[in-house]
């Protein structure tokens, strides 16, 4: 054993290993200490991937084991339900929505933060940084507040014939606003490290700031942003609180996929729950494939 | 420079006699109009942003303060001091507080593990690390439920006790101290390790003088968002935690049953409270981040 490896395993004393004291590091291989390193090795793998089996693997693969375990003819029942089938449609419908929305604003406050020069750069990076810093209820309020019935609004968007609060534009704004980091978030570290000089370069060969955009900086930051599409859509897909307090979860109606899951776990549907909870847990898992495989994209293309 | 989005209007109409100008110029050079119409360019995106963050954003954030404020300071206390209020603002923060130390310490071991460790799998395991950012916070719960539920095959039942609510905070946060530490253990450079382990350090010694030090700024981030992120969770503890006032109601299920209820001043108090909680301790914690780091480089 090397000392780099007896290095390696050093810190499985902070944890493990109590009363070893100073060992020759220099004469690593000393038989006793490999063999302890290793033992410290091993020690740390299984506590780190205990923690993990406990709290994420095992959970999870037993939501699996609890739908299918009556066979697929149920779980197919449960999921063809018509309540939901919209569910599942009103969800696809909010991302389709939604994601675009982000993903244009996205880069532009990206390009705001990393490119702009105006006095307003900190507030904007604030402001951005507030979906992770709130909770989704609050953000449900914080629109019914506004536009609800009794909100700032209300009565002008009443009297002019217009619901935000229990419709669609009212679950567009909350999934809006939880999801309105990520795609800005991937892209502005990829932004500032790419520079201006290519930019520059664009600019004084006689491109515009449209052609420059599209011909040199979006090709460069492409990966980054397509890695924040990833994490808006799972966000958006996955909402719960914000949409729960601003839609009115009507049955049928309002009542997106994670807000059906709720609907049927209250109401002793085991079976239309987790049925519904495992559509969204395979979505997640795609999600995840898509992460993985865009992060190694992601990193060959910032090496290059 | 950006002029400010109200020139929008008068600098996009002279965008277009720029642009004709470029056509008629065949984009030979550097000319005249390009520079103007690029400020238009920008003075247009600079107003339809503002607009998108101001009716989406800032508008809702200062109609929950004003609603917060509108009694006054009295009136607010006497809202975030109620009874049930100071129960469930108490559970939040110390079960938060609970939950950031057991991921500041299991986060770094396992980022640990999975950088200087091999083992079969373990690209699987570093994959499945972001499965509760990916799955959604309702299937967070149902998916704890199904094996630490009642009649789970555990015969371990959280439902409806504090235990339930830190579990379900632990499984939605646990990514954040991994992956900020990752990074930061990936690029570590190993010789001053090998150095202290030469000159007979310990690996005690060797992990509390050199690597911790380095970590640290990593580990009080990934804490930050952690406890930010913990402090308004709701979607993975309405199941499992039954919501019993006084025992396992938290901050933002208070809010939620209030604003059901109708009692609007209420939830906007405490909303501003949680708000304010996880703003205080996000920023604490990035300029502790910070100038830790600042002493380590």
């Amino acid at each position: 054993m090397s000392a780099s490896d007896l290095a390696a395993t050093a810190p499985s004393a902070a944890v493990t290993a109590r009363r070893t004291g100073p060992r020759g590091g220099g004469r690593a291989s000393a038989h006793p200490g490999a063999h302890a390193a290793s033992a410290r090795r091993l020690g740390l793998r299984f506590l780190a991937l205990g923690y993990l089996l406990a709290l994420l693997g095992a959970p999870v693969a037993m939501i699996f084991y609890r739908t299918f375990e009556h066979g697929l003819a149920p779980v197919w029942e449960a999921v063809t339900q018509p309540n939901a089938v919209h569910a599942f449609w009103l969800s696809i419908e909010l991302v389709a929505i939604v994601v675009p929305l982000n993903t244009a604003f996205g880069i532009g406050m990206a390009l705001a933060i990393e490119r702009g020069r105006f006095r307003g750069r900190a507030l904007l990076g604030l402001l951005l940084d507030m979906p992770f810093a709130i909770s989704p209820v609050v953000v449900g309020l914080a629109l019914v507040l506004v536009y609800g019935r009794t909100g700032w609004l209300g009565s002008w968007l009443t009297s002019n014939g217009m619901q935000v609060i229990f419709s669609i534009p009212g679950m567009v704004m909350a999934t809006a606003f939880v999801s309105l980091p990520f795609v800005a978030r991937e892209t502005i570290p990829v932004l500032r490290e790419l520079g201006t000089e290519a930019e520059q370069a664009a600019a004084t060969l006689g491109a515009s700031a449209w052609q420059t955009f599209r011909r040199v900086t979006l090709p460069a930051i492409r990966w980054g942003v397509v890695y924040g599409v990833v994490l808006t859509t799972a966000r958006a897909l996955g909402e719960f609180g914000a949409v729960s307090i601003v839609s009115g979860r009507l049955e049928g109606q309002t009542q997106t996929l994670p807000l059906y899951v709720q609907d049927r776990f209250e109401n002793f549907d085991g079976t239309g729950a987790y049925a519904a909870a495992v559509v969204l847990a395979l979505l997640a898992f795609a999600t995840l494939l898509g992460m993985n495989l865009l992060a190694k994209r992601t990193k060959r293309d910032t090496v290059v | 420079m950006t002029p400010p989005p109200a020139d929008g209007a008068a600098l996009a109409a002279e965008r277009g006699a720029a642009g004709a100008a470029w056509r008629g110029r065949g984009g030979q050079g550097p000319r005249p109009g390009s520079r103007l119409r690029a400020r238009a360019g920008t003075a247009l995106g600079a107003g339809v942003l503002g607009a998108y963050l101001s009716v989406l954003v800032m508008l809702p954030i200062a109609a929950l303060l004003a609603n917060a404020a509108k009694g006054g300071t009295s009136a607010f206390w006497s809202e975030v001091s109620s009874p049930e209020a100071v129960a469930a603002l108490k559970l939040t923060l110390i079960v938060s507080a609970i939950v950031v130390l057991v991921n500041a310490l299991a986060g770094t071991l396992i980022a640990w593990v999975l950088v200087r460790d091999e083992f079969p799998g373990k690209r699987v395991v570093n994959a499945m690390i972001d499965l509760p950012f990916a799955l959604p916070t309702i299937v967070a719960g149902v998916v704890l439920l199904a094996l630490y539920g009642k009649g789970g095959p555990t015969g371990i039942d959280v439902t409806f006790t504090r235990a339930a609510v830190g579990l379900a905070l632990l499984f939605v946060t646990l990514p954040f101290v991994v992956r900020s530490v990752q990074p930061v253990l990936l690029e570590l450079d190993r010789s001053a390790e090998e150095a202290a382990g030469s000159l007979g350090a310990g690996p005690l010694t060797v992990f509390r003088r050199i690597v911790l030090p380095a970590l640290t700024p990593a580990i009080l981030s990934g804490m930050a968002l952690s406890f930010a992120r913990a402090v308004g969770e709701f979607g993975s503890v309405v199941l499992i935690s039954g919501n019993l006032p006084f025992k396992t109601e938290v901050g933002s299920v208070y809010v939620f049953n209030q604003v059901e209820n109708d009692n609007v001043g209420a939830a906007a108090a405490v909303s501003v409270v949680l708000l304010l909680s996880a703003l205080v301790v996000l920023s604490a914690m990035t300029a502790l981040s910070r100038s830790r780091s600042r002493h380590v480089g």
